[in-house]
């Protein structure tokens, strides 16, 4: 069954992502785009990590897509400008993609990654994990544990049942809020109306 | 395959990874470029995931592809102010026009 709905969403986000590349018209692009994007949100559900497989259908269907759409309306084209890539161009990315695709396969089915896991525990004794993960199917929601990951309590369950406290990810939660108020102030300057000047004339430029 | 492993996700992130590149090295519309971006970025989250599930890293690796994934948003916003600003001075969003700081 899981492997059947693995199969399902897996097939769903590279046929999505493929269809990304394939496709010319940017509207069609964005619906296999938003495709891809709800796949992985599944594949995430499939993981057992259900606050980030939410936080990414809020965030990225719900949020980045729109905003590519309205990037897609807002800078329509005149009728019908095609904008054609070179074919030698297009034939060397792909080259160049499927080398990059080949090296990735090549690099991670070569990794025996439990024999990784049996080396971390060996090297750092009772201070790993009592199961590989974190009990996903045992615990159910992912939540609380977020939340208290980025409040600054991180708790993990050792191998002989105890549970210790480390420090969480509250600095980093800190420096991303800023940024992103910081990022979302500058972006609202950068595409404040203006009046559309004419031609490349000097003053449209944003510091303007 | 009888059962859902770790490569088989760190496939699809592969993929998806792949074909973002493709999709930024080919597309010549800046939305196009930004859509390769998110592509790059899911994969990369898949692989996060996939192995904060699969491996003794616990939860981490799913506090981190929250992170990407706001950094991903902000980016969004950043790159989409940036696309309507140069197609108000240029009229046209083809990313092959965008050489005026070429000396």
């Amino acid at each position: 069954m899981s492997v059947l709905v693995f199969a399902i969403f897996a097939l769903a986000a590279c046929g999505g992502a493929l269809a990304v590349v394939l496709s010319q018209n940017v509207v069609r692009m964005a619906f296999w785009l938003i495709i891809s994007l709800s796949s992985v949100a599944g594949l995430f559900f499939l993981l057992n990590a259900d606050f980030v497989g939410a936080t990414q259908l809020l965030i990225y269907v719900g949020g980045t897509v729109v905003l590519l759409i309205f990037g897609v309306m807002l800078t329509a084209q005149g009728p019908y400008v095609n904008l054609k890539t070179n074919p030698a161009e297009v034939v060397m990315s792909l080259a160049i993609g499927g080398v990059v695709f080949a090296m990735l396969v090549a690099a991670f089915s070569g990794v025996n990654w439990s024999a990784n896991s049996e080396r971390l525990t060996a090297e750092f004794g009772t201070a790993t994990l009592q199961t590989p993960g974190y009990n996903q199917q045992g615990e159910g929601s992912t939540v609380r544990r977020i939340g208290g990951a980025l409040s600054g309590l991180r708790t993990e369950s050792l191998r002989d049942g105890r549970t210790i406290e480390r420090p969480g990810y509250l600095l980093p939660f800190e420096i991303v809020s800023v940024h992103l108020l910081v990022v979302l102030v500058g972006a609202s300057y950068l595409a404040r109306a203006k009046r559309r000047s004419g031609g490349s004339e000097p003053g449209a430029g944003p510091t303007a | 395959m009888d059962s859902v492993g770790l490569n088989h996700y760190l496939f699809v992130g592969a993929v998806l990874f792949v074909c973002g590149i493709v999709c930024m090295a080919t597309k010549r519309n800046a939305i196009g470029v930004l859509m390769g971006v998110e592509l790059v970025l899911n994969g990369a989250n898949i692989n996060f995931v996939a192995l904060s599930r699969y491996t003794p890293l616990g939860l981490d690796g799913q506090v981190s592809s929250m992170f990407v994934i706001v950094l991903a948003a902000a980016e969004a916003a950043v790159a989409l102010a940036i696309a309507l600003n140069f197609y108000n001075n240029h009229l046209s969003i083809d990313v092959d026009r965008a050489d005026d700081l070429r000396g």
